[in-house]
């Protein structure tokens, strides 16, 4: 029943939201998988990244992703949890718990081993909307190496962060390009398949529109 | 049915004449298209199948918010305006202290189409030319951002006049009463957007076919002095012979509408074409397969439209 909801609220709230803010303009949506487990790393600066990567999936496959989010962000407050989990649909990662050890990676392999298309921020959090992108966590190569059958598509999005920058409330309609480059694949080798994906990201940057934002 | 049936049964027939001959024009168009993806397979026609899909979607659209009437057409040119506005401000400078005027930009739009659907034109006429225009610096001040102020007023001043005030008498035709009128106030619209179009196309089959001497090199480098001048005169006859079945005009207002809309279109095209070069784009969207963006498909029509708007009630139409 929530699933039918879910799918509801992502094809008639979601997506017109998504196309009035940022105008969706897709490029290699032919490089998009179409089903799981498949994992996209996506550049961020914005909540709006994960409102427009919940809108440019075809209606078949929209149901199987899932954005990876911080838990200790999305989920302290009851209210906004729930909906995150059972409506946004987020695969939980507590960045807060790191360091004791846990397997904070273990809901996101899940949802793998269940056949659904994960979407990771590897830059970890929102950055400040200039087109920087900084370090990239490896826990995404943790997933492509549990999962080496799954394709894991580089994703540019530009110009997120002007609609609705970190710290700001009232988003404003602005274009964003989003370029969809094609997927790479486990090679056995943590830090070169991360070296692999920042060059993606960054050869994906390189095709967007500029951005005159300052 | 029958509201289908009556729906056409209102319309005057030069206008429904005009429309099947968009479409026929169209339909081959597509039938060429697809007779040299058969035929030649070792050429890659999809961009040509994509212009011509895109182009079907586009006429389909604006014939049914004609046939509709002036709310649905208005309705229709706000969004055009909201998408042209969004896709302007998107490749221009912005800066992040500008994010509320870029609001208070977009807020324009709705006004600016409530004084068409309301029909007041005395407030029409100088709500974006005289009152936006001194909001947004007065704005921009309060704000107290000074950094490049004169820059930015002039970037937002342009993107609200192009975008949403010229587009807007588009829509604003379409508020003309039918006795004035040869062919209803959509065979007004109708032969704005026939005429603008015509003049892109024929300048661009001149150009192909005998251009030699480039005009704007620095702008346009595929635009030549042989398509300028063709899709002038080509143009011009088609105003000339075709415009009494869709205008009121005759003689001299016929005659300098004639020769005036061929330019403004090659004007609004090389303005669009020096704003992409200064920003460094060659599109300015997606959004239209085989076009580009909506500003790549309507920069004559944000010359055309209130040119042809001014010259017809200079001329012709007692309500304005």
């Amino acid at each position: 029943m929530i699933r039918w909801l879910r799918w509801l609220l992502l094809l008639i709230v979601v997506r017109p939201i998504a196309r009035f803010l940022t105008g969706a303009d897709v490029t290699g949506r032919e490089h998009l998988p179409l089903k799981g487990p498949a994992i996209i790393a996506a550049n961020h600066n914005s909540h709006v990244d994960t409102l427009l990567m919940l809108s440019i999936f075809p209606s078949k496959a929209v149901m199987r992703v899932r954005p990876a989010a911080a838990s200790d962000y999305f989920l302290k407050d009851p209210v906004v949890g729930w909906f995150s989990r059972n409506l946004v649909g987020i695969v939980p990662v507590a960045r807060d718990r790191v360091a004791s050890g846990e397997d904070v990676l273990a809901p996101a392999r899940e949802a793998l081993a269940a056949g659904d298309i994960i979407v990771v921020f590897p830059e970890g959090t929102r950055g400040d909307a200039s087109d920087e992108m900084s370090r990239l966590k490896s826990g995404v190569a943790r997933l492509a190496e549990a999962f080496p059958e799954a394709p894991v598509t580089p994703v540019w999005i530009q110009g997120a962060g002007r609609v609705l920058p970190k710290g700001e409330v009232i988003p404003v309609p602005m274009n964003c390009a989003v370029l969809i480059g094609e997927p790479l694949h486990w090679n056995g080798r943590r830090s070169e398949f991360m070296d692999g994906l920042r060059d993606a990201l960054l050869t994906l940057k390189d095709q967007a529109p500029p951005l005159r934002w300052s | 049915m029958d509201i289908i049936a009556r729906v056409f049964a209102d319309q005057h027939p030069h206008l429904l004449w005009g429309l099947a001959g968009v479409g026929g024009l169209v339909a081959l168009g597509a039938v060429v298209a697809g007779a040299l993806t058969v035929l030649r397979r070792d050429k890659d026609y999809t961009e040509l199948r994509q212009r011509i899909f895109s182009w079907v979607v586009m006429i389909a659209l604006i014939s049914a918010a004609l046939l509709a009437g002036w709310p649905a057409t208005t309705a229709l040119f706000a969004v055009v305006s909201f998408i042209a506005l969004r896709e302007f401000l998107s490749l221009a400078p912005t800066r992040r202290e500008d994010r509320l005027i870029v609001l208070a930009a977009y807020l324009a739009i709705p006004v600016n189409y409530a004084f068409v659907a309301l029909d007041i034109y005395g407030i029409y006429l100088v709500l974006i030319p005289v009152y936006a225009f001194l909001i947004t610096p007065w704005l921009m001040a309060i704000i107290g951002q000074t950094r490049g102020y004169l820059a930015s007023v002039a970037m937002f001043h342009w993107g609200l006049m192009t975008c949403i005030y010229n587009i807007g008498y588009v829509a604003y035709l379409m508020r003309t009463p039918d006795y004035e009128l040869p062919a209803g106030a959509a065979g007004l619209v109708f032969f704005l957007l026939v005429a603008t179009e015509f003049n892109d196309v024929a300048q661009y089959v001149w150009g192909k076919l005998l251009g030699r001497r480039k005009i704007i090199p620095r702008v346009s480098p595929n635009k030549t002095w042989e398509g300028f001048i063709g899709g002038w005169i080509s143009t011009a006859a088609l105003i000339w012979f075709a415009g009494p079945l869709f205008t009121p005009l005759e003689d001299t207002g016929l005659a300098v509408l004639a020769l005036v809309l061929p330019v403004a279109g090659f004007a609004g095209d090389v303005t669009m074409s020096a704003i992409k070069r200064d920003i460094g784009v060659k599109d300015t969207s997606h959004l239209i397969p085989g076009h580009g963006g909506i500003l790549d498909r309507i920069d004559s029509l944000t010359f055309t439209a209130p040119i042809y708007f001014h010259l017809l009630a200079w001329f012709a139409l007692e309500t304005f």
